[in-house]
């Protein structure tokens, strides 16, 4: 990319108020991402996949890392429904809310999961264990209704089978 | 678990589908009975086959073909050893041969010939299985020749657009460059399909094959897979793949001893239908929000980071080795009309025997409904089917004779698209679904266009209106006229399509519009 390098002045800028620990974390993927072609979101996937999100904090951190502004790093992670600025819960519970799976009953599945759970979506219960968040399409349009949980997918989902998936992860770590 | 050539070779698939119904827990409990019965198995993880009704489907290779059992729970392991699966033996899941299953053996596969067939990352099993014999074909020709094959194949980009994938290639390959890319379009976001995430978990090979041919084909040296987040198991499945090409020398510099270079990446998107459009698509690769371009320029002369980019989709991209292996006409004598070749059609939703079926275009979406997909899982009549995702239109019974190719959807204000089917019984209430594609569009708007970031939340009040009986003609009127605003007033195809789906239900299933005095009496 032919950006002319001006360097970002840091009038003002706020300190570096993250604990040191998600600094240094930051600092890794920052020093190992910050060179490839189209940066920004690989460091922010990085970001977010070893702190579980991108912290307000570590925005700064990034913009002067790629020599553009806080509001463009903000804008991004903004956009994409998949960064999240804030902690979550030890789980990510996602429900696919799409046509496939409305076919199968999606919309009373959704209603039983924000019930049983006691929150609405993007929100996290109260013990630590689950953060509810929507999804359109898990690709599993045959097996429909599906959920997945962190990185596992569920399919044919009925009120018990969700039932009994949250009290084996409420009982995980 | 010791490999020798006369274990037995057990089929597991690590399709995410399948393991969405528990092939993890299946695999681990056959080698676990194997273990404990000192057999020797050697267990394959295979891409799926397809007949989602069936995972998790277990097969076995004997002399005679593999014998498929499904679908097999963890639980039904011991019986099966009882019953001497290991060489075929009988027992209440025994499916047969498995190529004799007839929703396979009806199926013209040419795209995914080697799904549930191969280890997915295994660079031999491919070879062995007509691998990399495009590529073989692509080196011996000229770049112009690989595209005159593309072109004359008939190929249309299977993502939706259906545009001619051998025009664009020669716009990228005519365009004077230091640097061109080829980008894979992997952003599989319309519910109802689920094909590309079969091929890169089931034989991201040929997708990476198909990749590289693209770069010889147009001069590019680096490719992009753009695949969503919602799809961990793919991306595993891709990054061992890459891998395993890389070290058999397939990427990298010099590809197979020839004067070509091709290194390959795959990036993950997070979580914004709209990066499915190709101009969106190349914003988010570059770090940017995923906002539509204007066109002109095209991304085929100025598209990622301003260079010449060949945006395809995976089914594309899969479906060029064969094309080059067995020459354009092979490909071409399969389909209909202008639609030439195969179409992977994933049926979804309320079906009984939902799974992918790949067939040359021309079935009717009522042979597809009924003599694949054997009717409603629920048992209830299938009142509406959505084609082609959640911009696609909502289809009555009325219309399932229409055939199942391009040109032949778009004359009845359908789409094909990327050949998703969804389908609904009598209990769908089509108001609500006309609602929730307008709520998907607000949603998943990038905000570009006004008539598709505002219009969009109008349009779900409107509906809320007419469900609720205020000035319900005048509010009829005032969402067709929106629906037109949104039709001309969109750049891309997310506003521009979202009143397919919404005309269509008005238009097919005006009764469930209709004010609710009158809808409880009927």
């Amino acid at each position: 990319m032919a950006r002319p390098v001006i360097p970002i002045q840091l009038r003002n800028e706020p300190e570096n108020n993250l604990p040191p620990d998600q600094s240094a974390t930051v600092a890794d993927v920052l020093h190992r991402l910050k060179g490839v072609p189209g940066a920004l979101l690989p460091i922010l996937h990085g970001v977010q996949d070893a702190l579980g999100y991108v912290p307000p904090d570590a925005v700064h951190l990034i913009a002067v890392a790629l020599n553009i502004s806080r509001a463009e790093v903000h804008g991004v992670i903004s956009f994409y429904h998949h960064f999240r600025s804030k902690p979550v819960a030890r789980h990510m519970l996602y429900v696919c809310r799409a046509e496939a799976c409305q076919s199968m009953g999606a919309v009373a599945l959704e209603a039983h999961a924000k019930k049983i759970l006691g929150i609405d979506f993007h929100e996290s219960t109260a013990d630590g264990a689950i953060t509810l968040e929507p999804v359109y399409c898990l690709g599993n349009c045959a097996c429909s209704p599906a959920v997945m949980l962190d990185q596992e997918l569920h399919g044919r989902m009925t009120v018990e089978k969700f039932d009994s998936l949250i009290r084996a992860t409420r009982q995980t770590a | 678990m010791s490999i020798t050539s006369n274990s037995i070779r057990v089929y597991v698939p690590r399709d995410a589908s399948a393991l969405s119904l528990g092939a993890e827990q299946t695999a681990k409990a056959i080698a676990a009975e194997a273990a404990h019965l000192a057999v020797e198995i050697q267990i394959v993880r295979n891409g799926s086959r397809g007949l989602f009704w069936l995972e998790p489907m277990v097969e076995i290779e004997t002399p005679e073909g593999r014998v498929a059992y499904g679908p097999v729970q963890a639980s039904d392991v011991a019986s099966l050893f009882a019953a001497d699966f290991l060489h075929g033996g009988n027992h209440d899941l025994s499916l047969g041969l498995t190529e004799e299953i007839p929703y396979l053996k009806r199926q013209q596969r040419l795209t995914f010939a080697r799904v549930g067939i191969t280890d997915p990352v295994s660079v031999e099993d491919y070879g062995a299985h007509g691998g990399f014999r495009g590529l073989a074909a692509a080196l011996k020709i000229s770049s112009a020749d690989i595209v005159q094959q593309v072109t004359d194949s008939g190929l249309r980009g299977r993502g939706g657009a259906a545009f001619p994938a051998g025009i664009k290639w020669k716009t990228v390959f005519g365009a004077p460059a230091e640097q061109k890319y080829i980008v894979c379009n992997a952003d599989e976001g319309d519910s109802g399909t689920y094909a590309d995430r079969m091929i890169m978990e089931g034989d991201p090979l040929v997708l990476i094959e198909g990749m590289i041919i693209a770069g010889i084909a147009v001069g590019a040296t680096q490719g992009y897979i753009y695949l969503r987040s919602e799809y961990p198991q793919a991306f595993r499945a891709l990054n061992e793949a890459i891998l395993a090409a890389k070290n058999a020398g397939y990427l990298g510099t010099g590809i197979c001893g020839s004067v070509h270079d091709f290194e390959l990446e795959v990036r993950l998107g997070a979580g914004a239908y709209i990066c499915g459009e190709e101009t969106s698509l190349l914003e988010s690769l570059e770090g940017k929000r995923g906002q539509v371009r204007f066109k002109p320029p095209l991304p085929a002369l100025k598209g990622l980071f301003g260079k010449p980019t060949a945006v395809n989709n995976v089914i594309t991209l899969a479906s060029v080795p064969i094309i080059l292996d067995k020459g354009a006409e092979f490909y071409r004598d399969f389909g209909m009309g202008r639609s030439r070749g195969t179409l992977p059609f994933q049926l979804a939703g309320n079906l009984k025997h939902a799974g992918l079926v790949e067939c040359a275009f021309g079935l009717t979406l009522r042979e597809v409904l009924y003599d694949f997909g054997g009717g409603s899982a629920t048992g209830k009549p299938i009142r509406a089917v959505q084609v082609g995702g959640p911009l696609g239109a909502y289809m009555p019974e009325s219309q399932f004779d229409t055939p199942l190719d391009y040109e032949a959807l778009a004359a009845v204000g359908a789409m094909l698209g990327h050949g998703g089917i969804v389908a609904f019984d009598d209990s769908v209430d089509m108001a609500q679904q006309a609602r929730y594609a307008m709520e998907f569009c607000a949603i998943e708007s990038c905000g570009k266009c006004t008539p598709c970031r505002i219009g969009s939340i109008r349009g779900v009040e409107v509906i809320d209106r007419i469900v609720a009986d205020q000035d319900h003609a005048k509010n009829i009127a005032l969402l067709r006229d929106l629906c037109d605003t949104l039709l001309a007033g969109s750049l891309c195809a997310l506003g521009g399509m979202v009143p397919f789906p919404v005309t269509s239900a008005l238009n097919h299933f005006a009764e469930d519009f209709e004010p609710r005095a009158l809808r409880a009496a009927s």
